[in-house]
């Protein structure tokens, strides 16, 4: 089981979706991808349109300012 | 587990900022596990042309003509205000700038996510067009109209 990052805070509609998918993609069944995001639609839309395709959503964390921090199992 | 939703666009324009709308939705419902299909047609072709600038493509001297007058990807212009195609590289420009993905990001991000691509038969016959003569990522079933409506029913149809 492998933790992987990745950090969309400075992207735009329709990338932060995109990056997202594409990173979940690549990973290997229950490893865990930890998304830096800002607050608004992919904090919104992010944790659901995962929770749909299957994956767990672990939690989501305030980290600092409008940024936050999702988990999502695979 | 409901089932998929689906969106299918027909791509009828070739213009640079109606390319990237319906680049944009087809890549962000795709990226939110939506089925998504693109039916490009008429000047839609011209963004999924292999030869990415103005080039002698098609079969027949007038087709040809054409093919090289509408170009592709390199040369779609702005719907409105396009000032001789330089609209579109300020546009580039200020997307890039303004860390937004441009047009050929978010057809690399739209195949990427698995966005399937259709060509129209009847399109690519006046035009002179074979498969080959698109970017591989193209699907190799040409439709028809009548193919298109069986592979988006049930899902929201968008024309662009």
């Amino acid at each position: 089981m492998t933790t992987y990052k990745l950090n969309i805070t400075k992207e735009h509609c329709p990338m932060t979706f995109v990056k997202t998918k594409i990173q979940l993609s690549k990973m290997a069944k229950d490893d865990i991808l930890e998304v830096l995001v800002t607050e608004g639609e992919p904090l919104e839309n992010i944790p659901k349109s995962s929770t749909e395709q299957g994956f767990k959503l672990l939690g989501i964390e305030h980290v600092q300012d409008n940024i936050y921090k999702i988990r999502i199992k695979k | 587990m409901e089932g998929k939703k689906k969106l299918s666009i027909i791509c009828f324009s070739g213009d640079f900022d109606k390319l990237t709308a319906a680049f944009t939705l087809a890549s962000g419902a795709a990226a939110v596990n939506q089925e998504v299909n693109i039916f490009f047609t008429f000047w839609g072709l011209n963004a999924i042309k292999k030869k990415k600038g103005r080039a002698f493509t098609g079969k027949g001297f007038l087709a040809r003509f054409f093919g090289f007058l509408m170009g592709g990807i390199n040369n779609v212009p702005l719907s409105r205000l396009n000032f001789c195609n330089i609209s579109p590289k300020l546009m580039n420009y200020m997307m890039r700038k303004r860390n937004v993905a441009t047009l050929k990001e978010l057809i690399d991000a739209s195949i990427a996510v698995g966005v399937k691509l259709y060509a129209c038969e009847m399109s690519m016959q006046i035009l002179g067009l074979t498969t080959n003569d698109f970017i591989p990522d193209v699907n190799k079933e040409v439709l028809g109209v009548v193919k298109f409506l069986e592979i988006s029913e049930g899902g929201d149809r968008i024309f662009i």
